[in-house]
């Protein structure tokens, strides 16, 4: 269960923060202590606001209706029909036979849908040099952006020389959204020209990372919906041309994830999957309304974690998954 | 015992269970009720619209008279069907143009729910149906680059854009390219704004802002059609505090059911005016209610599937098809295309239900998705020889195949001897269009 930066990546190297880079360093130490008492606080507030809610959720289910008002909370939270069944059915029969009851109910069911969301490798590998992390996903998930905040997290936290590689060559103006994003991660980025082949984009910038010796590279690429059967065979390409590259290359596939997105997220995560392989979801927009539950759903039927969630449009607003917290906050 | 407990028989196969019976019970009624429910879940309706619309159309099933030519389950179906369409909104709807040009379109929406494409398949689309001369404002000055995309797609359609970089306040962009569309005569100007959240009260107040500066006869909301329960909040918050007159659906060219649209008609009363259907900037068009209707009950009329069917299956591939099946040749290879193809149209047990003579074979078969994408996982793993030859796969290609697919030696054994099956029945059929895949997945049983 990650919950720091550190404990997110798998380095190779001792566990603690790795200091951040000289030239950073300065302005980095506040922002960073701002960081970390904005997120304590918010947790707390979760925290607080959630045992007096989930209490009063499930102090009921003793009947009917109070079951039915779980299973609606999840759906509510998008987690969908299959999935809510199945863990509703698991606690009550739970209750049943163990006779659990108030609080302990509720604590058994944030465990429930945490061990669900959380899967069996929610870990980053970013031993190999250069360590290649590859970002997909549908049209407006927050690829780009994502892209620009880990590089930063990468840089800033971990200490991590990063090469950003702009791959999405067909969406107007995508390559200089990236090259803002870098600019502000104080990243170098690789870029192709509009319309160019991004599997070349891609093999660029593997090769410059190895002449630079850089430790990461984000590949950034276009969106795609997928049912376009031409444009996944061209992402799938874009894997192969890395991985011809780099042997064991991509290290990580991500695929973004907006929360507000319904049951066809599944369908999403499963055919992204089957084209390129992923191994995590960065479950994106998390700071709105939505709660997204469709990422309990995509790791129980597909058994791919949520490893990163977006929560908002700055800089810092990408922190590792904690399945604790996102089971507690399903149920809000 | 809870609502969600028979999941898996869906809605389509309670329906085709009633047709037959004599008269329509309360319980009879009920149960369509409940697979209605999940349908429209499984559809991203909200669960708030899901009970108000499954009470409704429960009244009407009860009240009904079992008349004419319809039996009691045609009957539900039809009742349902109605309800839907008419709750979707009756016909297209059009923008309000203003008599005194230029008519001012705000377009508004969550981040990435495709706004600045949008500004400018709208622009082409009023350019082309109303020989409109357009100018697209870039009030986004949120999002890095999106002013440099506004001016790369709006040059794309010959549309005008007015843009001042990303230093002024964006309702003072708005205010000044009002200004110029006035002074150039244009008839039509479309403001692109940031993505932003329904909860982000600074951003929101922008928002208003730009309204109250430049008075559009037209607020747009821009909603992604893959939208799931919180589209009514989405709807709700932006209603408030801009009042939208209508909504663009977006990426409806993927395989989502759409039911956010109807949360947001629901809640908001608020028709949608256009759908944008793919990336191209051609590919826009009015928004046609009784479609979507279907589309979100996943039961569409046979016709339009059988339109879609017609689409979506390349009629040189069909025929080459054909003359595969006749002379024995259809591959592993060919059934991992039908197969894709056929899944591209949606949730398979909607699909296959409904097209004539499959419909009937599925009676009683379960078609589990999961199963397919094994079938598609064994399938694709294994090497073009191989799926030409399936007779190959011995031994150690087996073992290779199961494990490259991550399913067992069994599993692939099966396949194997089914696919074989198959194309002895499809040989007796000799030149029936399609794989017979009720047949394939009943012998899975
Ligand atoms: N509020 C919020 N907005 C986000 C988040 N991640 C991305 N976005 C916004 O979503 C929109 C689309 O993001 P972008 O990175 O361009 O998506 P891409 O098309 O997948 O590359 C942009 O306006 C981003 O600022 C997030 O976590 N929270
Ligand atoms: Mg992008």
């Amino acid at each position: 269960m990650p919950r720091d930066w550190s404990e997110l990546f798998v380095t190779g190297e001792p566990a603690a923060d790795a200091p951040a880079p000289a030239s950073a360093a300065a302005d980095a130490e506040p922002q960073r202590r701002r960081f970390l008492g904005r997120l304590r606080e918010s947790l707390s507030r979760t925290r607080e606001a959630l045992s007096g809610e989930l209490a009063a959720t499930l102090a009921v289910p003793e009947d009917e209706a109070g079951w039915e008002r779980l299973e609606e909370a999840l759906v509510m939270a998008d987690v969908g029909a299959r999935t809510t069944a199945e863990v509703v059915g698991r606690l009550e029969a739970e209750a049943q036979g163990g006779g659990l009851e108030g609080r302990a109910l509720t604590e058994r069911l944030a465990e429930l849908l945490a061990e669900i969301a959380r899967g069996d490798d929610d870990l980053i590998d970013i031993t190999a040099r250069p360590a290649v992390i590859l970002l997909v996903g549908v049209n407006g998930t927050g690829k780009t952006t994502t892209a620009g905040k880990l590089a930063y997290q990468l840089r800033h936290r971990l200490g991590k020389s990063v090469l950003l590689a702009a791959a999405d060559t067909f969406r107007a103006a995508a390559t200089e959204q990236l090259e803002a994003w870098a600019q502000r991660a104080q990243c170098p980025v690789v870029t192709g020209t509009p319309g160019s082949d991004p599997g070349a984009v891609a093999f660029d910038a593997l090769a410059q990372a190895r002449t630079r010796g850089c430790d990461v590279v984000l590949i950034d690429t276009a969106g795609r919906l997928h049912t376009q059967d031409a444009l996944m065979d061209e992402l799938a390409k874009v894997r192969r041309v890395i991985a011809k590259q780099a042997p064991g290359a991509p290290h990580e596939t991500l695929l973004t994830v907006d929360a507000t997105t319904g049951q066809n997220g599944l369908r999403q995560a499963a055919l992204f999957a089957e084209a390129v392989g992923v191994g995590g979801i960065v479950l994106t927009k998390l700071d709105g309304t939505a709660r997204g539950g469709i990422a309990l759903a995509i790791a129980r039927e597909l058994g791919i974690p949520v490893k990163l969630i977006g929560v908002g449009e700055g800089l810092e607003d990408l922190r590792p998954f904690d399945a604790d917290d996102f089971a507690r906050a399903l149920l809000e | 015992m809870s609502v969600f407990d028979s999941l898996a028989d869906k809605l389509q196969g309670t329906l085709s269970e009633l047709r037959g019976h004599g008269t329509l019970t309360e319980d009879d009624v009920n149960r369509a009720m409940r697979e209605i429910r999940l349908s429209l879940l499984e559809a991203d309706v909200n669960l708030r619209v899901v009970k108000q619309f499954t009470a409704t159309v429960r009244e009407r099933c009860l009240g009904a008279q079992v008349v004419g030519q319809l039996n009691p389950g045609q009957q539900v179906v039809k009742i349902v069907s109605d309800e839907l369409t008419s709750l979707m909104g009756g016909a297209a709807r059009d923008l309000s143009f203003s008599p005194r040009p230029p008519t001012v379109v705000l377009l508004a929406g969550l981040q990435g729910s495709g706004k600045t494409t949008v500004a400018a398949k709208l622009a082409r689309h009023l350019h082309t149906e109303h020989r409109s001369s357009v100018a697209l404002a870039a009030c986004d000055l949120q999002r890095p680059a999106a002013v440099e995309q506004l001016v790369t797609v709006g040059g794309q359609v010959d549309a005008a854009v007015y843009e001042q970089g990303t230093g002024a306040a964006p309702a003072d962009v708005a205010r000044w390219a009002l200004e110029r569309a006035v002074s150039e005569g244009k008839d039509v100007l479309i403001v692109d704004t940031s993505g932003r959240l329904h909860v982000d009260r600074e951003l929101m107040e922008e928002l208003a802002e730009i309204r109250r500066t430049i008075k559009p006869h037209d607020v747009l909301l821009v909603l992604d059609a893959m939208t799931g329960q919180d589209a009514i909040n989405v709807a709700e918050q932006f209603g408030e505090t801009v009042r939208f007159d209508g909504v663009i659906l977006t990426k409806l060219d993927g395989d989502a059911r759409g039911g956010a649209a109807l949360s947001v008609k629901a809640v908001t009363g608020t028709p949608i005016v256009f759908a944008s259907t793919g990336e191209r900037l051609e590919q826009f068009e009015r928004f046609h209610p009784d479609r979507m209707a279907q589309r979100i009950l996943g039961m569409g009329d046979v016709m339009s599937l059988i339109e879609k069917a017609e689409r979506q299956f390349d009629e040189r591939e069909a025929e080459e098809l054909e003359h595969k099946l006749r002379r024995n040749e259809f591959t592993l290879e060919d059934f991992l295309s039908q197969l894709r193809q056929i899944r591209r149209m949606g949730p398979l047990t909607s699909v296959l239900g409904m097209l004539p003579g499959i419909g009937a074979q599925l009676k009683g078969a379960k078609v589990d998705e999961r199963e397919l994408d094994r079938i598609q996982a064994i399938i694709l793993s294994m090497t073009p020889e191989e799926r030409r030859r399936p007779e190959l796969i011995k031994g150690s290609r087996r073992l290779r195949i199961a494990r490259g697919s991550g399913t067992s030696v069994q599993a692939v054994n099966q396949l194997v001897k089914q696919f074989d099956q198959m194309r002895k029945l499809l040989r007796q059929l000799g030149s029936g269009r399609m794989p017979d895949l009720g047949a394939l997945m009943r012998q899975g049983r």
